[in-house]
């Protein structure tokens, strides 16, 4: 195909792709958004030095020691906490907390809002209204307040606050799958796929997801951002990850009462899990406008 | 409009009747009961059945459920089990306080983001709107609670401008300027998740609308720009923001209980909290019901007002 075309005769007019400029692809339009790279950046570099926390780590994450809530120094880089563990060290395993439940709870909301909003955007009539009527439920719940109900009566542990925030946080990406599949099952290549015969299973699948990836893609993005955010707040109530482990939720939990005397220990986790949810953001925003610039506020 | 509005009540009841049957059940399905944290640790078997009995969660759930279901629409909401006092004393002493930081951080979050939203879609200027789109995106990234402490740390424990938590300075009389000091700090937490998503918003409204053409023909007819943006522009881009809020309502209860927690706001976000821990079902399910109303009505609201802002938007 490409042989036939590059023996063609020369055109005579220049082509158009010199005079007019060309619509820059999805990943030149994404490298091209600075804030967006600048987020990858941290984000890998966080991602890294999470991943090789046991490495990287000076001390052992719940080791304690006498030298309690010392300041700064060239033992204890950022200072240590109220019972002398390495606020660093902690710092490096509460990231790989945040990252694994921020990543993990968003994929199993992606999965679930796609399964819901699909079956209720393609089947339509009946089975849409009802699956709409839930949604609108369930978002009628607020769910930081039904995330401490179900954390405070459900052993907390990683696994669980997983759980909780996927299956509390889909209502709003359902919706956006579901009026993308509305939409979509009546176009025309929808209709010529069943025109020839496609079954639904094939054409949901095949035809119409596909299409439904760049919104489905933004919106796991940003989800891992709230998952992040939900679970430190659940932690910082004192619901989620519980010490000896670290989280940078419950890290924050303890540092209140040292707020006069030892900020570090305030200022630190809470530093670290804005810069991650920041990087997210932009990730995020810079995939929505590098994928699908309708899709911009 | 009067049978939309009546569609619209009829359709929140079911809502409002199978959250509270959802709640209800996660509540009392949860393992631990209220039983063992009430019972000292030396009770025996006859005593935790009479407690059970006196809090009524010795019979089946769904019985519970009607008994509660009935005294509610009686309006009788129980007594609450740590308090001994009835839920609607309780939620009375609380609610004003929430509505009052809620009140004060929405009319500072407006009176912030459309300002804002405005500077920065008018604004030619690149790196205007690179420092707006960073700030509006700090605003929903850092957390809530970590923004309070740092309020605190900053303005309450270095620079003593604002005091460290409460509603009032124990030992002096009510007063208003006692009260707003203390607002102050919680009500700028409370605001910020609404100042980044809402000047956003009315920053690209603004931007869809200076394209159209009443707005050029206002420009054409040499008004000054100044007048343009703010009385052609602005008051129809305004239109979806009033949406926005009446949809966030549900965002803003948890951002309560957050920030009433950080600044030991004695408010209902913080006796939410409080009762979860000590398994209070009566307090948890009418603060839980009140939330989900706040929800329901402030969607309704917000059509509501839509249509009534903006007559082009028939309701039916």
């Amino acid at each position: 195909m490409t042989e036939a075309l590059r023996h063609q005769p020369a055109p005579l007019t220049p082509p158009v792709a010199e005079t007019v400029r060309r619509h820059p692809g999805p990943w030149s339009r994404f490298v091209r958004n600075r804030l967006a790279v600048s987020g990858a950046v941290v984000l890998t570099i966080l991602g890294v030095v999470a991943l090789l926390a046991p490495v990287l780590a000076p001390y052992e994450p719940k080791a304690v020691s006498l030298e309690i809530l010392s300041p700064p120094s060239g033992k204890y880089w950022l200072g240590t906490d109220d019972v002398g563990r390495d606020l660093l060290t902690r710092l490096m395993y509460a990231a790989r907390v945040s990252l694994t439940v921020g990543f993990t709870a968003a994929i199993l909301t992606v999965l679930l809002a796609v399964t819901v909003g699909a079956i209720a955007g393609y089947a339509g009539g009946a089975v849409d209204a009802l699956i709409s009527a839930a949604i609108n439920i369930k978002l009628a719940i607020p769910i930081l307040p039904l995330a401490l109900v179900l954390a405070s009566f459900l052993e907390t542990n990683l696994l669980f606050i997983v759980l909780i925030i996927g299956l509390l946080s889909w209502g709003g990406v359902a919706r956006i799958i579901r009026a993308e599949f509305l939409s979509l099952k009546e176009r025309e290549f929808t209709l010529a796929a069943l025109a020839i015969g496609a079954g639904h299973g094939r054409i949901v699948v095949r035809h119409i997801l596909p299409n439904t990836l760049p919104p489905i893609i933004v919106a796991a993005t940003l989800q891992v951002a709230n998952s992040i955010l939900l679970e430190s707040a659940l932690s910082y109530l004192g619901f989620g990850i519980q010490p000896p482990e670290a989280s940078l939720g419950n890290m924050l939990q303890n540092a209140q009462v040292y707020l006069r005397t030892v900020p570090a220990l305030a200022v630190f986790p809470g530093a670290l899990i804005s810069m991650t949810v920041i990087s997210i953001n932009f990730v995020g925003d810079g995939l929505r406008d590098a994928l699908d610039p309708r899709l911009r506020l | 409009m009067q049978r939309y509005l009546l569609r619209r009540v009829l359709l929140a009841v079911p809502t409002l009747l199978v959250t509270s049957m959802i709640l209800f059940g996660i509540l009392h399905l949860a393992p631990g009961g209220p039983v063992a944290i009430y019972a000292s640790p030396d009770a025996g078997p006859e005593d935790l059945a009479r407690i059970a009995r006196l809090l009524g969660t010795d019979q089946p759930i769904p019985v519970q459920y009607m008994k509660w279901l009935g005294g509610v629409l009686r309006g009788e909401w129980g007594s609450s089990f740590r308090y001994r006092e009835p839920v609607t004393t309780v939620l009375i002493g609380r609610l004003p306080n929430t509505l009052q930081l809620m009140l004060a951080a929405m009319v500072l979050a407006f009176a912030v983001a459309v300002p804002f939203g405005v500077i920065s879609a008018v604004s030619r200027r690149r790196w205007v709107q690179y420092q707006a789109s960073i700030a509006s995106m700090l605003g929903v990234s850092i957390p809530t609670f970590w923004l309070g402490m740092m309020i605190l740390l900053v303005f309450s424990v270095r620079l003593r401008w604002l005091p460290s938590g409460g509603m009032a300075t124990i030992g002096i009389d009510f007063s208003l300027t006692d009260r707003l000091h203390h607002l102050v700090g919680p009500a700028m937490v409370l605001a910020t998740l609404y100042i980044a998503s809402w000047s956003r918003y009315v920053r690209s409204s603004l931007l869809e609308v200076i394209h159209q053409d009443y707005i050029r023909t206002a420009r054409a007819k040499g008004l000054a720009e100044r007048r343009v943006v703010f009385r052609h522009a602005l008051r129809n881009a305004l239109l979806p923001l009033v949406t926005l809020i009446g949809l966030q309502a549900p965002t803003l209860v948890g951002g309560a209980i957050i920030t009433e927690t950080v600044f030991a706001w004695p408010g209902m976000g913080r006796l939410l909290a409080e009762s979860l821990t000590s398994r209070d079902y009566p307090v948890l399910m009418a603060s839980f019901m009140i939330m989900a109303v706040l929800t329901v009505s402030g969607n309704l609201l917000a059509d509501l007002a839509y249509g009534w802002i903006d007559p082009r938007i028939r309701l039916e």
